[in-house]
């Protein structure tokens, strides 16, 4: 039944010769993303910054087994890291999984993403995972459908999704070498036997990109996700990156391993350890096509309910839903215009001024003839949307990052500081919140907020992040001149000092 | 002759699809297998096939009670570095 069309060989072939070199330098141009493919990701939260502040997703976990192993992942508590169905609550039967999804939908309007990630693999349960596309598109035609995949049987139901109009599909990838493959995937099961080793990864990676081509031959919109382990495909993951934009996926998220000893996993338990921020937003910079749309992943849980990193699951209990009374034609004439009223908000946004790239020129003093430029510095802004400084330090779930040098400020991403921890069963045990969020802010020089307390002051300046509390309430693009003035100038005069005392 | 399925199943649903007898069902509080249809998957596969795909180790037994998948043979985790861990762990 499989497919051999594409040989373990001819592919590591292609991957190290001259096509990849060839696409090297048009990749370092970033293209950006053609008009049809914004289209399609204009209202998926997953895919686009902007979307997910105003659309709603929902994960049901339908999707048990999993046909491979991953050292980040420990089945006894599912994965923990990719798609994190590690901690999903409840298996749900399709037909569960359906009633959860009408259910949620009428109490969110804005709902446009059903998605499938687990807790296993996705088309690891291939009944489960198209009985559900299945009831969904009798009974919310008007919904979106996705679906995350390790990839391995991917070939062989490209046609299956592209009949059930499964429009976005992610595919963890974490290696297209499969010497690097052999220490993410200890083994996969594959036609009747478990396969380890070399072999295993071989064939994983042959399936995993066979299933892309096929993927975007058919038109479907494919996101790869990678995990960052350092030390393994850290120095890699451009060259994974290359290929899979040269075979058509749209998006290239990178994701940080996540490894702790409680996990149980093998990286857990083995001592490997975790990107750190510096170095996973330095790979991001050097993989990413288009920063903007893949920066604001929030490594959500499989059955993750409403706005991205803001997870209603609880109030959607499967003895709640039960109870409840839907009208499935009522509700989606509620989404459609839910739906109106988003893009109407929207296109106002757009056309009112943004704060991504602020000329700061007129802001700051006057370099000195001479006076060399000053660097490009990174700064966080605890705000509630990105307008105003208006956030209190400790009440802040995610950070807005900017790089801003002399030229202007520019929006890196939303970071969460619980991106190392979303969810009980991943959090290590004692870990305090402000040591966390030393650790997502470690490559920024200072943090804008509206007030702050006494304690993260001092820990902020011990760890050498300038807290600055006094530009509450203004907007963020004068603040955060203002703060890089005050760096630029404490620089300079810490230069002066050095040169009087030298 | 037939396989077992221990405490230490996860109820993933793996094993049961792929089941050329039958065996296997989704009980509670885990999987298990009906050992009048348990063939071993003699006649259909080289190999057992609840046994082959089983994330779990320890989670299946062949007749003579012996895990299929011993410690250490799935994960790669060395048993007792896993021991050596949880005690650390239970001592924080
Ligand atoms: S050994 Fe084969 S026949 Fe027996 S339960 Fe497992 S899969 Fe079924
Ligand atoms: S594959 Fe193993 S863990 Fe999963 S249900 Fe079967 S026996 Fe249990």
């Amino acid at each position: 039944m499989q497919p051999t069309g594409l040989n373990a060989k001819t592919a590591t072939m292609n991957l190290t010769g001259s096509r990849s070199a060839t696409t090297t330098a048009g990749h370092e141009k970033r293209p950006e993303l053609p008009e049809s493919i914004r289209a399609r990701v204009a209202n998926h939260p997953c895919f686009s910054e902007d979307a997910h502040h105003h659309y709603a997703r929902i994960h049901v976990a339908v999707a048990p087994a999993c046909n491979i192993q991953c050292h980040y992942c420990n089945r006894k508590y599912d994965c923990s890291n990719e798609s994190r169905p590690g901690v999903v609550s409840e298996l749900l039967t399709p037909a569960q999984a359906v009633r959860k999804v009408l259910a949620v939908a009428e109490a969110i309007p804005q709902l446009s993403v059903v998605g499938i990630a687990g807790p296993g693999d996705a088309l690891a349960n291939p009944e489960r995972t198209f009985e559900t596309f299945r009831l969904l598109r009798e009974q919310a035609p008007d919904l979106r459908l996705c679906v995350s995949t390790n990839g391995l049987a991917l070939p062989e139901w490209v046609d299956e999704l592209a009949g059930d109009q499964v429009e976005h599909v992610t595919i963890t990838l974490n290696a297209i070498d499969p010497e690097i493959g052999a220490r993410i995937y200890p083994w996969i099961f594959w036609r009747h036997r478990r396969v380890r080793g070399r072999r295993a990864a071989e064939i994983l990676i042959e399936q995993q990109l066979l299933g892309l081509e096929r993927l975007v031959a058919r038109g479907a919109l494919v996101k790869v996700n990678s995990v960052l382990i350092p030390g393994v495909n850290d120095a890699h993951l451009p060259e994974v990156s290359r290929a899979i934009r040269e075979r058509g996926a749209f998006l290239h998220n990178i994701m940080p391993l996540i490894a702790r000893p409680e996990h149980g996993t093998f990286f857990g338990l083995m001592g490997q350890r975790e990107p750190s921020e510096t170095e996973l937003g330095a790979l991001r910079e050097r993989c990413a096509g288009d920063m903007r749309l893949m920066s604001h992943c929030r490594q959500c849980r499989a059955d993750a309910v409403g706005l991205l990193g803001e997870d209603r699951g609880a109030e959607f209990s499967l003895e709640r839903i039960e109870q409840l009374e839907i009208d499935p034609v009522a509700a989606m004439a509620r989404r459609a215009e839910a739906r109106a009223a988003i893009e109407a908000e929207r296109a106002r946004a757009r056309s009112a001024p943004t704060v991504v790239s602020v000329p700061l020129s007129a802001l700051l003093t006057k370099p000195r003839a001479q006076a060399p430029e000053p660097p490009v510095r990174r700064l966080a802004v605890a705000s509630r949307d990105g307008r105003l400084v208006d956030e209190h330090f400790g009440a802040v779930t995610e950070f807005w990052i900017y790089a801003i040098s002399a030229q202007g400020a520019s929006f890196i991403e939303r970071r969460p500081i619980d991106r190392y921890c979303s969810g009980e069963a991943s959090c290590g045990a004692g870990e305090e919140r402000l040591a966390r969020t030393l650790r997502a802010l470690a490559d920024c020089e200072a943090v804008l907020c509206a007030r702050i307390g006494f304690a993260p002051w001092g820990a902020l300046e011990a760890a050498g992040i300038l807290p600055s509390g006094e530009h509450a309430l203004e907007p963020v693009e004068s603040a955060l001149a203002a703060v890089y003035a005050e760096l630029n100038a404490a620089a300079s005069g810490a230069q002066a000092a050095a040169a009087l005392s030298a | 002759m037939a396989l077992r399925i221990t405490a230490s199943c996860v109820n993933c649903w793996a094993c049961a699809p792929l089941c050329p007898s039958d065996a296997i069902r989704a009980a509670r509080p885990h999987f298990q297998i009906d050992p009048g249809r348990c063939s071993e998957c003699a006649g259909d596969y080289e190999e057992a096939q609840c046994a082959s795909i089983c994330p779990i180790e320890g989670a299946i037994l062949d007749a003579c009670g012996v895990p299929l998948n011993p410690p250490g043979s799935l994960t790669g985790i060395p048993p007792e570095r896993l021991a050596a861990a949880r005690a650390e762990i239970q001592a924080r």
